[in-house]
């Protein structure tokens, strides 16, 4: 079987193996079932070969000798030695030498009983210590960030963490200082390890020198009871293991997730576990009393009430009148159940899982979807339009930065203020506020400059990173652009930048306007879904912005919070006020308290992460496996069971009794899911990515997993394929689909009609996803007496699930304004003043900063960071937030 | 005693009080050698240099000629970077040369820059040398102005740029790959070779010439004069001249300009224009011959040639050219923390043999000399050394990356297997050594009267 071409053969412990080309001795050695032992070598990172655990008997032919396998590629013909005299005397002595300034402290130590200095000595090292002398000392542990305590005196000096700090993270704050036996990793003074990856130094630390604030002293590593998850904490979806104990998540650990985050995790996924057993938990129904206050009630209670809400609501104003807002925090599931409530039982379409802050879900579920793995391919192309990934994405920043920094990727970034990526960028180019498209319209042309940037994307087939940069404008220009692109670059691919934690999720199972699960739109899925829920709207709904527009005039007589908190987090701070205030009736469902819940005339408590089965869409569309581990607190109950109760109330069965039972109905109806069972998904632990659906559903064999190796070129085909149907002639693909559709009713009618499993085995497809059109968009003209306000994210905010973990509450870096210099001396503000922001829709008093590397004409502020915040500012229905600032006398 | 009258060749300006100046280099002859390699091509002047058969100065002793060559052909740009970064215990020719004809020093680096075809050099000079720093500062404005440096020198195509760097105080430093971490902003660690051999992969991971001071301001005279009346100097294959510095406990500490591989350690420790014979009349104990990192020898090696190869032969080496000199006093035990402790404070902390062995090491030799030896100390040394520098053997087998923390097993195994009464008269006890050390250096054969003679009564 051995391809000459494709594998070198060598010797291991007189064991012939064959390795491939370029390969670390240390790998190929471990492939093949003989395990080097190291601490310093880390697979995901530059080998340094400083520990020398690794030293193993090498011949290349001048005689053996002892060589770091970490450091050593593989040759032909090579002679390693594993256990020779020679190694195994150089393995007890490095150990030996490890260990005579350790503490061992063991019994203390959190990381005892998962310590890689305990196993290897066990498995490696000498039985015991020759050493009389006085250790070293240090004072023990000392703080390096807000979550990282470092204990010196166990440190083993393996340049993990500060090789994760500086190449990885690319936040070189954590140094070897001084030198010999008196070497030490630490910060300099002033500069904390403040990164957002912090976390992933303390997972990495082969001792017990880093540890987590967090976790300290909670539990040994022998009492944690554990499941592998999926992150729910973003769209990422990192891989990672709960760890809980006495049924209570003790900390999340990064799983190395190949596809997706090789193990890193970022410090809001890492350490928001606190959020889970957060006190201010909802924990049972409350609804107001009779004097108008929030109180506990019965279950029963409260969904009666809802129920008849809903019910009044569907009586004065037909579905219309009833609206849901939010639904990403949700399982796949889960949203599937409230889709199909809300447009299956309840018959409104006016659904969101978005808070204004994203992207038409229709737009995003049409464009063609990039991987990870392609996006960040080597020597490949990124033009990132608006997100920044570190602080929206943050574990996709990982690995884009690993693209640029050691595989030769190439970054275009097209952002109104500069990014993270803007250091990685080699062309990084500053738009308008509400003008992307027409940056990239002069891309498309080659206009000046811009050509370099033409001739860039013209390479090859690239990936469009998209997302919402500014919630201050609306997100016209940005789909405009991506238009623009697809029609410019017909092979380009596009990663979605949106970042609520399954709103993917939501896109594909029908929690936006105008979709039903499976990206189909109303008309095209009218009939089909017709045949499995009792009603289908007819016609499209309302959007948060149009539902709060809605609800603000008295329109809206139910308004259902999944989980969303519009009071705190929709941009335009008083649409969202009128909005809650004018319906008739405010049902949240959620699992922490927030400005809504306490709006809120009813609120039912939900179970989160970790205490949920089900699965998670990522960015990519990758569907992964959400594991329980411990029980909600309270009553608090699955989101899924809150919507199947209320339907039961409303006088309809769901029929979900269960979330298999779920998923087994999703991969019946949803286009987009067909075929793929539950237990694909429990086998596939990398997850299974879902391509835009072919016109043909793709049978159960034919299901992409990353588990194959040629998933990029079957990819590839999907793709072309998808691309080939979009292009397709039209009159074609309306008679293909009637003919289907005739066919699905010849099926139905022949199947009796009441046995819809049968039905849809026998049958036709089903109805296609979406396609993409463009939008037609213009900017409005810069007004030159105002300043444009750019309205970003940051890791860290005052949301709900931020603010409900101790460890991260104090990491929101709070309000704070930038302009640019120029500007503010044309304006006769200096940084000192007092300013008054105005724009049309309100004001704001605060200070500004000047900051040059903000465009003149620009204005920029964080959104989420607590007042004065620019929601105060932004209206949700205009295109751009222009702004003026003068000085409060 | 051959003490030859072979013509002196890179320390002629060093009782000048002018020879660190332009115009007092230019009176000497100076900057003939840039104007004659110049009338070269560049690969007749790596040719001469071949002939001269010049070794490199700076301890390890590779010739220069073939070093140039390594550099994989057609990659630019190149690099020279000078090591002056001198710091072994005992070493201190190369700041002589710095502070005394610095001008010498940038001539050579000239040359071997139009040699190897480098546009840019770095001139990095040990931190604490700041009158080296200042002089060579001061020549280096005098020859941009003159423009034997900077754009077109003398007329020609070849434009040079000389940068010079300070360091920053770590022995580690005058390793070559360390050198160019810190010439890079980074901290002082050495780099792994395979791969990054400097020649191929080294500043920048550009192809990189690192030679020692010494070796370049060879380069002057060996281009003005010819390759082949360099080799003509010296013996078969140590040619031409080389600087000793001689220090410890003799009459005339100093460095001296001898003829390579024909004086002998006799000669330069006893004549009386070098060392002068051993301070207040005393016996030699014993020596280092090549800096602090060397196997010792004794009394019985004394009429070895300062020839690299039988040197090499005897399990030490010559090194940087710095000889250390104990006398009949010395406590050897002493003598062996002294060096010993020089290595643990400067190991850079990245491999852990060196970083935790030196230390080690230093701890137990502590703890001997305060009384609390116990007899098996003498085998935990060397097999702690032994886990440093596998077998003891010479050349070494490390379990590290760069040599440093097998030269402090160096004083350790000399001193014990030599001095094993010493440690044990500390001790109080007898000890038994059943650790096999193989270093030629270190078990003799020893010429037992001369033990005699070098033990304490």
């Amino acid at each position: 079987m051995t391809d000459v071409e494709t594998s070198v053969s060598i010797t291991v412990d007189g064991k012939q193996v064959d390795a491939k080309p370029g390969e670390l001795v240390i790998d190929a050695a471990e492939r093949n079932g003989v395990y080097i032992p190291r601490f310093c070598y880390h697979h995901r990172m530059e080998p340094v070969g400083m520990c020398r655990m690794c030293l193993v008997e090498v011949d290349t032919g001048r005689g053996p000798a002892l060589q770091p396998s970490c450091m050593l590629t593989v040759a032909p013909d090579m002679v390693v030695e594993t256990e020779s005299p020679v190694a195994k005397k150089a393995q007890d002595g490095i150990l030996e030498f490890l260990l005579i300034n350790h503490p061992l402290d063991c019994p203390v130590c959190d990381k005892g009983g998962e310590c890689p200095l305990q196993d290897h000595t066990i498995a490696f090292g000498p039985g015991e210590s020759r050493f009389v002398e006085e250790k070293r000392h240090y004072e023990k542990p000392i703080s390096i960030s807000d979550n990282v305590y470092l204990d010196r005196e166990r440190c083993i000096l393996c340049d993990r963490c500060t090789r994760f700090a500086k190449d990885v993270a690319g936040d070189t704050l954590i140094h070897f200082q001084d030198r010999g036996n008196g070497t030490q990793v630490n910060t300099f003074p002033d500069h904390p390890f403040a990164s957002y990856f912090s976390g992933n130094t303390v997972q990495i630390c082969p001792v017990g020198a880093l540890t987590a604030k967090p976790y300290r002293f909670k539990a040994r590593p022998w009492d944690l009871d554990v499941v592998e998850s999926t992150c729910m904490g973003c769209s990422v979806g990192c891989r990672l293991v709960v760890d809980a104990s006495r049924n209570e998540v003790l900390r999340y650990v990064g799983v190395d997730s190949d596809p997706v985050n090789w193990s890193w995790l970022c410090d809001k996924g890492r350490f928001g576990f606190e959020a889970v057993g957060a006190e201010a938990r909802l924990s049972a129904p409350l609804a107001k009393d009779a004097t108008g206050t929030l109180a506990e009630t019965r279950w029963a209670d409260a969904l009666t009430a809802a129920a008849r809400a809903i019910k009044t609501g569907l009586d004065r104003s037909g579905p219309a009148g009833t609206a849901v807002i939010g639904g990403a925090r949700l399982t796949n599931e889960s949203q599937y159940a409230w889709a199909k409530l809300a447009k299956g039982v309840i018959g409104t379409d006016s659904v969101d899982a978005q808070l204004g802050d994203g992207l038409p879900a229709a737009a995003v579920a049409a464009l063609p979807q990039a991987t990870i793995d392609e996006a960040c391919a080597a020597g490949g192309t990124l033009l990132a339009i608006g997100s920044d990934p570190k602080d929206e994405l943050a574990v996709l920043f990982l690995r884009i930065r690993d693209a640029v920094t050691r595989h030769q990727a190439t970054i275009v970034e097209l952002a109104p203020v500069p990014t993270s990526l803007t250091e990685l960028a080699a062309h990084s180019v500053r738009t308008v506020p509400g003008a992307v498209h027409e940056t990239v319209a002069r891309i498309i042309a080659g206009e000046g400059d811009l050509a370099a940037v033409r001739d860039q994307l013209a390479k090859g087939p690239f990936t469009v990173l998209l997302g919402r940069g500014s919630v201050a404008e609306s997100p016209e220009s940005v789909i405009a652009a991506a238009g623009a692109l697809l029609e410019a670059f017909p092979d380009v691919r596009f990663l979605s930048g949106l970042r609520r934690s399954n709103v993917h999720g939501s896109i594909d199972f029908g929690l936006a306007p105008g979709l039903l699960p499976g990206r189909v739109s109303l008309d095209d899925g009218q009939e089909w879904f017709s045949r499995f829920w009792s009603t289908v709207p007819a016609e499209t709904g309302r959007d948060t912005a149009g539902i709060l527009a809605a609800a603000a005039e008295g329109q809206i007589d139910t308004l259902i919070l999944l989980g969303a908190d519009p009071l705190g987090d929709f941009p335009d701070r008083e649409l969202a006020a009128r909005g809650v205030a004018g319906a008739r009736t405010v049902i949240a469902v959620d699992t922490l308290p927030s400005a809504s819940t306490l709006a809120a005339d009813i609120v039912l408590p939900a179970a989160g992460f970790t205490e949920v089965d089900g699965t998670h869409t990522n960015i990519e569309g990758r569907l992964s496996v959400v594991n329980q581990k411990v029980t909600a607190p309270g009553t608090a109950r699955p989101d899924w069971m809150i919507a199947a109760e209320l339907a039961f109330r409303l006088g309809a069965d769901l029929q979900l009794t269960s979330v298999d039972d779920i998923w087994d109905e999703i991969s019946e109806i949803s286009v987009r899911h067909q075929g793929i069972t539950v237990e694909q998904l429990a086998a596939e632990t990398d997850g299974i990515v879902l391509r835009p659906a072919a016109p043909a559903a793709a049978p159960a064999d034919e299901v992409e997993t990353n588990a194959e190796d040629a998933e990029t070129v079957a990819d590839a085909e999907a793709q072309e394929q998808a691309v080939a149907a979009d292009a397709a002639d039209d009159t074609a693909e309306a008679e293909a689909h009637e003919a289907a559709a005739t066919e699905a009713q010849a099926a139905a009618e022949a199947g009796e009609g009441d046995d819809e499993a049968d039905t849809v085995d026998a049958g036709p497809p089903g109805p296609t996803p979406v396609a993409f059109t463009a939008p037609a968009y213009e900017a409005p003209a810069v007004d030159a007496y105002s300043l444009r306000l750019v309205t970003y994210r940051k890791l860290f905010d005052q949301g709900t699930i931020v603010q409900a973990a101790p460890s991260l509450a104090a990491l929101a870096a709070g309000p704070a304004v930038y302009a640019n210099p120029a500007d503010l001396d044309r304006l006769g503000v200096s940084a000192a003043d007092r300013v008054k922001i105005t724009s049309a829709r309100g004001s704001l008093a605060t200070q500004v900063k000047p900051d040059a590397t903000v465009p003149v004409g620009t204005i920029a502020m964080a959104a989420g960071q607590g007042d004065p915040s620019p929601s105060a500012l932004i209206d949700a229905t205009t295109a751009v937030t222009e702004v003026r600032v003068e000085t409060i006398a | 005693m051959a003490v030859t009258d072979a013509p002196k060749i890179i320390t002629t300006r060093f009782d000048q009080p002018d020879g660190h100046t332009l115009d007092g280099y230019l009176r000497t002859g100076g900057y003939a050698g840039i104007k004659a390699a110049l009338a070269k091509k560049p690969a007749d002047v790596v040719e001469e240099v071949k002939t001269a058969s010049l070794l490199g100065r700076g301890g390890a002793g590779f010739p220069a000629g073939v070093k140039w060559g390594f550099c994989p052909p057609g990659v630019f740009p190149r690099y020279l970077v000078v090591n002056g970064d001198e710091s072994e215990p005992g070493t201190y020719k190369d700041r002589l040369l710095m502070e005394r004809d610095p001008h010498q020093l940038i001539e050579g680096v000239l040359i071997a820059c139009y040699a190897v075809g480098c546009s840019q050099a770095f001139l990095y000079v040990r931190g604490e040398m700041a009158f080296a720093q200042e002089r060579i500062a001061a020549a280096l404005n005098e020859a941009y102005e003159a423009g034997y440096v900077g754009k077109n020198i003398l007329g020609s195509d070849f434009s040079v740029d000389i940068v010079l760097h300070w360091g920053a105080g770590a022995y580690i430093v005058g390793e070559e790959t360390a050198l160019i971490e810190s010439l890079e902003g980074n901290r002082g660690m050495p780099r792994l070779k395979p791969p990054f051999f400097p020649a191929a992969k080294g500043l920048y991971l550009q192809p990189t010439i690192v030679n020692n001071v010494e070796t370049l301001a060879n380069l002057p005279w060996i281009i003005s004069n010819g390759g082949a009346s360099f080799a003509a100097l010296g013996a078969e294959n140590s040619r031409g001249m080389r600087m000793f510095a001689v220090s410890g406990h003799v009459k005339n500490p100093g460095v001296y300009e001898v003829e390579f591989g024909v004086t002998t350690f006799r000669d330069l420790l006893y004549a009386p224009v070098y060392g002068g014979g051993i301070r207040g009349g005393k016996e030699l104990k014993a020596f280092i011959p090549g800096g602090a990192s060397a196997p010792w020898l004794y009394p019985e090696h004394l009429d070895t040639p300062l020839e690299a190869g039988v040197v090499g032969k005897m399990g030490t080496m010559l090194g940087s050219g710095a000889i250390v000199v104990f006398d009949e006093d010395t406590d050897m035990v002493k003598a062996c923390l002294r060096l010993v402790r020089f290595f643990a404070r400067e190991s850079c902390g990245k491999c852990t043999p060196c970083r935790e062995g030196t230390s080690w090491l230093e701890k137990i030799l502590e703890r001997i000399l305060d009384g609390h030896g116990r007899p098996e100390d003498l085998d935990l040394l060397l097999d702690v050394c032994d886990n440093i520098s596998v077998g003891m053997n010479w050349p070494p087998k490390q379990t590290t990356i760069c040599p440093l923390g097998q030269s402090a097993t160096t004083p350790v195994a000399s001193a014990i297997m030599r001095f094993q009464d010493e440690f044990e008269a500390y001790i109080g006890a007898p000890s038994e050594i059943t650790v096999e050390v193989k270093g030629p250096a270190f078990v003799g054969p020893y010429d037992a009267a001369a033990k005699e003679v070098a033990s304490v009564d």
